[in-house]
C-alpha cells in the first residue's frame, strides 16, 4: 500500500503515519518478546536480567560472531527458500527432505568424482540444485495435475527422503563405516569450499552463496516480470489467470526454484565443515527455515537478520545451559519471538487498516459540503 | 574470465575485511577461567534420566564425584543439533577447567577428537566411539555379546514363537545389537519368526521419542510377538510401558538394568531383563584414573569377559533359562561363539 506511493511521489508524499506504522511492528514484536520470555524465565525461579546480561556478554565474544555467522548461512539459505513458495501462497514445508536429499546426492557425487575444484564445485553445486529443485517439483506437479495440497505432499517426501538416505547410508551401498557412522566417501581437496581467514576461526566460503542468493531473490521476485506474475498470483489466482498469467505452470515453477534453493542449504555443511553425507549430518534445518521466513517477513534482509538472531540464541542457550538455566528456554525464545512477530505484524496491520477506513469515511461525510462548497465556487 | 576472478578477488578481499573487523573483541577462551572443577559431562539427547544409556554414564560419573570429592557439570545435547554445537559444548567444559570432559554418545566421537588438540592438558572421554588423539580416550562395548544373551532368553521365554526387535535408529551402533539379539535367537531356536523394525532411518532422534517406540511395539504386539527387545535409549520406555499392557508378553531393556530404575517401577514386572552396558563402570574407571594421574587413553574396549556388558537377573524372570544363558555366555567368551557385530 505505501510502496507504490513512496516509490512514484518522492520523499514529499511519504506518510509520517505509514513510518510510525512500520517501526511500531518489529517494536511490538521485541517488547512482547521480551517481557514473555522474562515471565518465563521468572516462573522457573531464576533472573531474567542476568540472562540476557549472559547471552549479550557471550554472544558479542570474537569466536561467537564467527560461530553465529556459519550457523547463520544454511539457516538464511533454507529461509529463502521457504519464502520463495511463502510469497505465491504455497507452504513448502519439504524444505527439509529436499536439502537432505540434495546434499547427499552432492556428497555421493562430489565423492565420487576426482577433477578440479573448478569444474568438481560447480557440478556438486549444480547436482545438489537439481536434485533439490526435482524432489520439490514431484509436489508441485502432484499439486497442478492432481490437486494434492502441497503441504501433504512435502511432509511425505520429507519421510520418503529420510527412508531413501536411510537405505542408501550403509556399508557396501554409497556409504563407508567409520566408529558407530556411516557416511558417504570424503570429497577430494580440490572439491571442498575456501573459507575467509577471519580471526580466531575462518568464516566459511560458502557465506557467497548466500549472498548470490539472496541477491538473486530480491532482484527476481521484486524487480522482474516473472516476480511481479508470481506474487500476483499468490495476492489471488483468478485475478492472475484473468490478467493472462497461467496459475499451474507458476506453480510448479515456484517449487522447482524453492526446490533448488533448498538443494544449497546442505551445502555449507558439505563443503565447509563435514565433507561428507554421514549419519551426522544435520537434520531439520528446512523446518527452522520456516520460522525464519516468518520472522523475517520474506524480506531478503529481514530473513538475513532472523537467521542471525537465531544463531545467536543457539550459540548462547548452551551458555545459558551452562550458567544453570534450563536448556529449552532458549526453544522458548525462538517460539515466543516468532509468534510475536506474526501476531504484532497482523495487529498493526488491522490498526491501520481501521485508521484507513476512519479516514476515509471521515473524508466521505464531509464530501457533500465540500461539493456544496465546489458547485457554489464553479456556479 | 580474468576479470570474473578479479571480481571474485575483491569480493571475497572485501568480505573478509569486512568480517575481520566486525569480529571484535575478546574471543571466549581468552576470559576463560582456569582450575581444576571435577567432571564435565556431555550428555547424548534423552539427558541424564533417560532411564537407559545417559543415565548409566550420570551413575557412574555421581559415584565417581561422591567418593572422590569432585565436582561436576553436566550439559545435555538436544535434537537436530549439528557438529558446531557439540564442539561449543566440550569446548565449554574444558575451558571452565573440568577434567575429565566425557561425551556420552557416538555423536560427540567427531567433536571430542576435534576440541582435544586445542586442550593438551585436559583428559577427553568418549563413550561408543574411538579414540584419535592421544589425550583421548574411546569407550567402547561389545554391545552384541549382551544383546546375544538377550536373544538366547527370548528364544527360551516366548510361547507364540515370535519375538521383536525396536531399534531407535538404524546406525552401525542399533546394528550390532540387533544382530547379537538376531544371531542369539537364531542359534538357540531357528524356528522362531523374528521382526526387525527401526524407528527411524538417520534421525537421532530415534533415541528421544517414546511415543513412535509406543507404536511400533503395538504394532508388534497386535502380531502376536511376545518379547520385545528394545534398543533405543529413552525412547525405549514407551515400548516399555506399550508392553506392560499386555498380559503375557515381556519387554526386554537396554543398556541400564530397567528393572531397577525408579522410573520404571509401574512396569517392572513386564521387563524380563535388560541388555545391560556398563557405562557407569567404564565412566568411573575413567575418572579414577584421571584423579590418580594416570588417565586412561586410547581405546578401551568392555567386553562380556571382563563385565563390560551384561544381561540383568533382576525380577527373578530368566531364572529358569539362567543355564542356558550361562552356557551361552561361557561360550562367548572362550571364543566358541563370535558374535556378529551387523546384521
Amino acid at each position: 500500500m505505501t510502496r507504490p506511493a513512496g516509490r512514484g511521489s518522492g520523499p514529499r508524499r511519504i506518510d509520517p503515519q505509514a513510518v510510525v506504522q512500520a517501526l511500531a511492528a518489529p517494536l511490538l514484536a521485541i517488547v512482547a518478546a521480551l517481557a514473555i520470555t522474562s515471565l518465563v524465565i521468572g516462573a522457573t525461579g531464576k533472573d531474567p536480567f542476568h540472562a540476557f546480561q549472559v547471552m549479550l556478554d557471550f554472544g558479542s565474544k570474537s569466536d561467537s560472531q564467527i560461530w553465529i555467522v556459519n550457523k547463520a548461512i544454511p539457516y538464511y539459505l533454507s529461509a529463502v527458500a521457504v519464502a520463495v513458495g511463502f510469497r505465491m501462497n504455497l507452504f513448502n514445508i519439504g524444505v527439509d527432505g529436499q536439502y537432505r536429499i540434495a546434499a547427499f546426492a552432492a556428497a555421493v557425487v562430489g565423492g565420487a568424482v576426482s577433477l578440479p575444484g573448478f569444474l568438481a564445485l560447480p557440478l556438486v553445486l549444480l547436482t545438489a540444485m537439481v536434485v533439490g529443485a526435482v524432489w520439490a517439483g514431484i509436489a508441485g506437479v502432484l499439486r497442478t495435475t492432481r490437486g494434492v495440497s502441497e503441504v501433504i505432499t512435502t511432509i511425505m517426501l520429507n519421510s520418503i527422503a529420510g527412508s531413501l538416505i536411510g537405505y542408501f547410508l550403509q556399508e557396501g551401498r554409497l556409504a563407508e563405516k567409520e566408529g558407530n557412522l556411516f557416511h558417504t566417501p570424503y570429497l577430494p581437496e580440490a572439491t571442498r569450499f575456501f573459507t575467509l581467514p577471519t580471526d580466531p576461526d575462518p568464516i566459511y566460503g560458502t557465506i557467497l552463496i548466500a549472498l548470490v542468493i539472496g541477491v538473486a531473490y530480491w532482484f527476481v521476485l521484486g524487480r522482474t516480470r516473472f516476480g511481479f506474475d508470481l506474487r500476483a498470483v499468490g495476492r489471488s489466482e483468478s485475478a492472475a489467470t484473468a490478467s493472462g498469467v497461467s496459475v499451474r505452470r507458476m506453480i510448479v515453477t515456484s517449487m522447482v526454484l524453492s526446490g533448488a534453493v533448498a538443494g544449497l542449504v546442505g551445502m555449507p555443511t558439505l563443503l565447509n565443515e563435514s565433507f561428507n553425507y554421514g549419519t551426522d549430518f544435520p537434520a531439520g534445518i528446512g523446518f527452522t527455515g520456516i520460522a525464519i521466513a516468518l520472522l523475517g517477513r520474506n524480506h531478503p534482509i529481514g530473513m538475513a537478520l532472523g537467521a542471525l538472531l537465531w544463531g545467536f540464541l543457539e550459540r548462547t542457550g548452551t551458555q545459558l545451559e551452562f550458567e544453570g538455566y534450563a536448556q529449552e528456554i532458549v526453544g522458548v525464545m525462538q517460539g515466543v519471538i516468532v509468534l510475536c512477530v506474526v501476531i504484532a505484524y497482523e495487529v498493526v496491520r488491522r490498526y491501520g487498516l481501521r485508521r484507513q477506513q476512519r479516514e476515509v469515511g471521515a473524508e466521505l461525510a464531509a464530501s457533500p459540503g465540500a461539493g456544496g462548497e465546489k458547485a457554489e465556487v464553479s456556479a | 574470465m580474468r576479470r570474473v576472478t578479479k571480481l571474485a578477488a575483491a569480493a571475497c578481499a572485501t568480505a573478509a575485511l569486512a568480517l575481520t573487523t566486525t569480529a571484535c573483541g575478546e574471543s571466549s577462551t581468552e576470559s576463560a577461567a582456569e582450575g581444576d572443577k571435577g567432571v564435565g559431562l556431555a550428555f547424548d539427547v534423552g539427558g541424564k534420566d533417560d532411564h537407559s544409556f545417559n543415565q548409566a554414564a550420570n551413575r557412574g560419573m555421581l559415584k565417581a564425584t561422591k567418593e572422590l570429592d569432585l565436582g561436576n557439570k553436566t550439559l545435555t545435547a538436544s535434537n537436530d543439533e549439528t557438529e558446531a554445537t557439540r564442539e561449543q559444548r566440550l569446548t565449554q567444559l574444558a575451558e571452565a577447567g573440568y577434567n575429565p570432559v566425557v561425551g556420552v554418545g557416538f555423536a560427540y566421537g567427531k567433536s571430542i577428537n576435534k576440541v582435544a588438540k586445542d586442550f593438551p592438558d585436559t583428559t577427553f572421554a568418549v563413550v561408543d566411539a574411538e579414540s584419535n588423539a592421544d589425550n583421548v580416550s574411546g569407550l567402547l562395548f561389545s554391545e552384541q555379546e549382551a544383546s546375544y544373551l538377550a536373544g538366547v532368553a527370548a528364544a527360551k521365554k516366548t510361547k507364540t514363537k515370535k519375538v521383536g526387535f525396536i531399534g531407535g535408529v538404524n546406525n552401525a551402533l542399533i546394528q550390532k545389537f540387533e544382530a547379537g539379539f538376531v544371531q542369539g535367537v537364531e542359534e538357540t531356536d531357528s524356528k522362531i519368526k523374528l521382526t526387525s523394525q527401526y524407528l527411524y532411518p538417520t534421525n537421532i532422534k530415534g533415541f528421544n521419542d517414546p511415543k513412535a517406540a509406543k507404536d511400533k511395539a503395538k504394532g508388534m504386539l497386535d502380531q502376536d510377538i511376545d518379547v520385545i527387545y528394545s534398543a533405543a535409549g529413552q525412547s525405549g520406555t514407551g515400548a516399555i510401558e506399550e508392553i506392560s499392557k499386555k498380559k503375557g508378553a515381556w519387554a526386554i531393556g537396554v543398556d541400564s538394568d530397567q528393572y531397577e530404575q525408579p522410573g520404571l517401577e509401574k512396569y517392572r514386572d513386564s521387563i524380563l531383563t535388560s541388555a545391560v552396558k556398563n557405562v557407569d563402570i567404564a565412566v568411573y574407571e575413567l575418572i579414577k584414573s584421571v584423579d590418580e594421574g594416570k588417565p586412561l587413553h586410547g581405546t578401551q574396549n568392555f567386553t562380556l569377559k571382563e563385565d563390560g556388558v551384561s544381561l540383568a537377573t533382576s525380577g527373578g524372570f530368566i531364572d529358569d533359562v539362567q543355564d542356558d544363558v550361562s552356557a551361552a555366555k561361557k561360550k562367548i567368551v572362550n571364543g566358541d561363539i563370535k558374535v556378529r557385530t551387523s546384521p
